[in-house]
């Protein structure tokens, strides 16, 4: 799985009919850096994620484990939202507002 | 299946219960000549009795790996399946027995 | 299925329900020299690692296959501690030596 951030939205009006009802989002592919990798993935929405979230998406076969995404033609799946991610110990990021209610980064 | 070379061993003391008994190699996939090829390095299960330094068959992928090891569900997804004697193409022998 | 390192760890607390409980580490893919090989992936892992474990990781369907619950988007999982990488070139690692 990898980190990407919902930069966009797809509409598609003609797609085969076993995607219809996807929300398909554009992520960009972040590094553990927090930095644009260069690329983007086109990817099943699972859970609901908004534009600007940083979430995680999985690929491959594993993206259709999901009831939303199981046998239909899909190669990467949003699968959850990321509230914070730290590297060697040192937060890289954490979403607004999670610092007020006191979310502290857990040790590894 | 890839064309690969055994290049170390592996040794995880604390692992999924699949890989009980399981002897888990490094290899590096190469090319016909037995150069390296422009892939990276997999950790697979040995099924043949492999060595560090033999040409070898990888199976890299999943659910053909499976299917040979008979155990249903498992996180396993690299298999050696092969110790490679002879490389011939186009009737030239690029990897053989001296 | 490769190495890697743990660099971290990822918090999401909304997410799948198949992944609830589910800890979420940040891994670095290495090669035989012990370089890193590609991009951070952030894996599920089964075996308790830690920051700076060298671990096997599962990849691919397989992973998903590791956990308990089997039907979820899960492409990598942690299924190894590493004690001992024994190899020709230069990366070698053996956690006895190093403690």
């Amino acid at each position: 799985m990898f980190i990407g951030q919902v930069v966009g939205t797809v509409v598609s009006t003609m797609k085969d009919e076993k995607v219809c009802d996807l929300r398909l989002q554009i992520v960009r592919q972040l590094d553990e850096n927090n930095e644009a990798r260069g690329g983007y993935v086109v990817a099943a929405d699972a859970i609901g994620a908004g534009h600007g979230d940083l979430v995680l998406y999985a690929q491959g076969s594993s993206a259709r484990q999901t009831e939303l995404t199981d046998g239909r033609p899909i190669d990467a799946a949003i699968f959850a939202v990321v509230d914070s991610w730290d590297v060697d110990g040192k937060v890289v990021y954490q979403k607004e507002g999670l610092e007020s209610i006191g979310v502290e980064p857990a040790e590894v | 299946m890839k064309l690969a070379r055994v290049i170390g061993t592996v040794v995880t003391p604390v692992q999924h219960k699949a890989f009980d008994g399981q002897r888990l190699l490094a290899v590096r996939p190469i090319e016909p000549d037995g150069t390296d090829a422009a892939d990276r390095m997999f950790v697979a299960i040995d099924r043949v009795d492999a060595g560090v330094g033999d040409t070898v068959l990888l199976m890299a992928e999943g659910s053909s790996t499976r299917d040979l090891l008979g155990m249903g569900e498992v996180p396993i997804r690299c298999s050696i399946v092969g110790v490679i004697d002879e490389i011939e193409v186009a009737g030239e022998t690029l990897y053989g027995p001296e | 299925m490769y190495l890697a390192r743990v660099i971290g760890r990822v918090v999401a607390t909304h997410k799948l329900e198949g992944l609830v409980g589910q800890k979420l580490l940040l891994v670095r893919p290495l090669d035989e020299q012990g370089d890193v090989q590609g991009p951070a992936v952030v894996a599920c892992d089964v075996v308790h690692s830690g920051l700076g474990d060298i671990v096997h990781v599962a990849d691919g369907k397989e992973a998903a296959m590791a956990l308990d619950d089997s039907f979820v988007p899960v492409d990598a999982t942690i299924v190894g501690h590493v004690e001992q990488f024994a190899h020709d070139g230069q990366f070698a690692h053996d956690d006895e030596a190093a403690s």
